[in-house]
């Protein structure tokens, strides 16, 4: 059992990863982009394309994927965001849920339906492991995969509290007409923020394609996974969606012992539950579920 | 409603709006009708071309009205035509049991909704999405379903293939124009007053005693049953579920194509993009992903370039209002009886006073 237990802290790993893009836009833009998953898909399949076409590993292919995604993530500020958020709040919703509808099917319609993995690409790091005390076994990719997330989300919050890039982006995420009479450009700041956000989409596909299988599908479930942690993980800091990431993947690993197809009803259920004790109890509207406090921060 | 004084006249109706109303019983006689003449596929196609409607009415009740955008609504397609294969395997007729299976669905949004609609924008969007994934597991669990191999609404059988086809679209097309008249007389009504503040500003609807919530659930329960028949009548149509069809989220993907290249917001909207997506899907639906990739970057396009959408457009600019659920002010100084024509009244008639 508690073998299981560290296997779930460990996927929670990948969850964080997933989720702490998803959450970092919400509280910068206000928008919950719906493309999310499919953009992390995306990644996955370039780097599978790399590796199976020109034999890059996708270690190395991060090198060239990651950058792309964060040009990516800023033309979609730029081109497509920005321009849905005049209309409301609504509009954005409407907007990346089309874009995800193209993302994936372009994806099917470029590399069919097989299901893909880049574990062939990896060598044995797929499934090396370490023996822990107790005759735990612990995967090595597994391990990587939760250190990243964790360096991740510490990076991410020194970068938004120390540095002067990082607290331009909070102070437009507080209040964008305010922080623009200081001289903050909010259009720049949010872009950059959209940028980040899609790097660590990036690392989450290719974290995705390394420790399990994916196909031009699975953007949707992806996205609800992010969404999920983010929302566990709730109002706290960034290490928040860190034990969100954690709640899920153990609530997961639980429902899988209980019943052969638990694994997803459990993390589905226990976020229904996190939702429901969180609007019995605050008895306002959710406007800070995902919401990153500045106020902890600064 | 206020006392007609001399000079502004408030009206509902206009010259093209009693046309437009002789017109649709016109049409909705001539489509009674239509299977004695049409072909059986033809016949098939109009069902599909109803159930079409009928989704995007009531997702544009909720998104475009209710101001609640859901990218869940599979969940109470796959429910209505689950509750229908229940309700049959129990020995209830097939055709009462499609009917009997949307009450259900309706019944249980409303636990739902007092959950669900405490959630904001995107956090309800997704929310949905998540419940509609847990219930297409939980339904998986049916031993009745087979997982993914689903079941069969068997007990349709002992009709003929002829009886079969001209009931079921008999009851789509009774089913879509109880359902139009339903929303058309909610948004007629005090109900419809509230609806259109609330899709103009929350806030302020709130500040001045509309019952925000109330109205929400109501259009939130209204589509959750109105969906569920459209999932009971799709499993008529093609008899076997799988859930996996049902629960897909490219259904909610459809309302939403439809809602918005109609016009988000507008009755005849949402009626006009059901006909856009059933005329695309029958020139375009054979070529697959290519087709699916252009009703995405649609809405995209859309949502972007024209977010008012087809009627929306139409409406602005010439005035027109064929199905009339506001009032309209309209100057006397300035008033032609025509008035499909553009005048200075167009930015009072713009918008919809209540």
């Amino acid at each position: 059992m508690s073998n299981q237990i560290i296997q779930g802290v460990l996927l929670g790993g990948y969850y964080a990863l997933i989720a702490c893009g998803l959450s970092f836009m919400f509280s910068v833009m206000r928008i919950i982009n719906l493309a999310h998953g499919s953009l992390a898909v995306f990644a996955a399949f370039a780097l599978w394309w790399l590796a199976s076409r020109f034999h890059i590993s996708p270690f190395i292919g991060l090198l060239i994927v990651l950058p792309l995604m964060a040009a990516i993530g800023w033309a979609l500020q730029r081109f497509l965001l920005e321009r849905s958020a005049r209309g409301g709040g609504l509009l954005p919703i409407l907007t990346t849920f089309g874009l995800a509808i193209v993302i994936d099917n372009m994806l099917f319609e470029q590399f069919g339906a097989d299901t893909r993995s880049l574990a062939p690409y990896i060598g044995s790091l797929s499934y090396d492991s370490w023996e822990w005390p107790g005759s735990i076994y612990v995967g090595k990719l597994a391990v990587i995969m939760f250190a990243t997330a964790v360096i991740l989300l510490g990076g991410l919050q020194l970068f938004l509290t120390r540095t002067r890039l990082g607290r331009s982006i909070r102070a437009t995420s507080e209040d964008p007409d305010t922080a623009g009479l200081v001289g903050v450009d909010a259009r720049r700041a949010n872009a950059i923020a959209a940028a980040i956000a899609m790097v660590t989409v990036g690392l989450a596909g290719a974290f995705l394609g390394m420790r399990a299988t994916f196909d031009p599908y699975a953007g949707a479930p992806q996205l609800l996974f992010a969404f999920e942690a983010a929302v566990i993980g709730g109002a706290g800091s960034l290490w928040g969606t860190l034990i969100g990431g954690i709640v899920l993947a153990l609530a997961q690993t639980l429902g899988a012992q209980v019943h052969p197809q638990g694994f997803l009803i459990g993390g589905h259920a226990v976020f229904l539950v996190v939702l429901f004790v969180r609007l019995s109890t605050s008895g306002l509207g959710l406007r800070g579920l995902l919401r990153l406090p500045s106020r902890s921060a600064s | 409603m206020s006392a007609v004084s001399s000079s502004p006249v408030i009206e509902r109706g206009t010259t093209a709006s009693r046309i437009a109303a002789i017109a649709v019983a016109v049409i909705i006689a001539l489509l009674a009708f239509a299977p004695q003449v049409l072909s059986a596929g033809a016949v098939d196609r109009m069902t599909a071309l109803f159930i079409y409607v009928i989704l995007a009415a009531m997702w544009n009740a909720l998104a475009g009205f209710g101001g609640l955008v859901s990218v869940g609504q599979q969940v109470f397609f796959g429910l209505g035509a689950y509750f229908a294969i229940r309700l049959a395997d129990v020995g209830l007729n097939p055709f009462a049991a499609l009917f009997v299976s949307a009450i259900v669905v309706g019944a249980v949004s409303w636990p739902l909704s007092l959950f669900m609609l405490r959630l904001r924008n995107g956090e309800f969007a997704i929310g949905m999405w998540v419940i509609a994934a847990l219930t297409h597991l939980l339904v998986n669990l049916d031993r009745l379903v087979q997982g993914e191999t689903g079941t069969s609404l068997i007990s349709l059988n002992v009709y003929d293939a002829g009886t079969r086809r001209t009931v079921i679209y008999w009851l789509a097309l009774a089913s879509m124009t109880a359902l139009l008249a339903i929303l058309f007389g909610l948004l007629r009504g005090s109900t419809g007053a509230a609806i259109r503040a609330i899709r103009d500003n929350e806030d302020a609807a709130a500040s001045v005693g509309v019952r925000v919530t109330g109205t929400k659930r109501l259009l939130f329960v209204l589509a959750a049953f109105g969906i569920g028949i459209a999932g009971a009548l799709w499993l008529a149509t093609s008899i076997t579920f799988q859930p996996k069809t049902y629960f897909n989220v490219q259904w909610t993907a459809y309302m939403i194509f439809m809602v918005l290249v109609g016009g988000i917001g507008t009755f005849e909207g949402a009626i006009l993009g059901a006909l856009v997506f059933f005329l695309i899907e029958t020139w375009f639906g054979g070529t697959g992903v290519w087709y699916l990739v252009g009703l995405g970057a649609t809405a995209v396009l859309f949502s972007l370039f024209l977010p008012r959408g087809l009627w929306g457009t139409i409406e602005e600019r010439f005035g027109l209002r064929l199905l009339p659920v506001g009032y309209r002010v309209r100057l006397l100084a300035t008033a032609v009886d025509g008035d499909a024509t553009p005048s200075p009244q167009q930015s009072t008639t713009s918008r919809e006073k209540a």
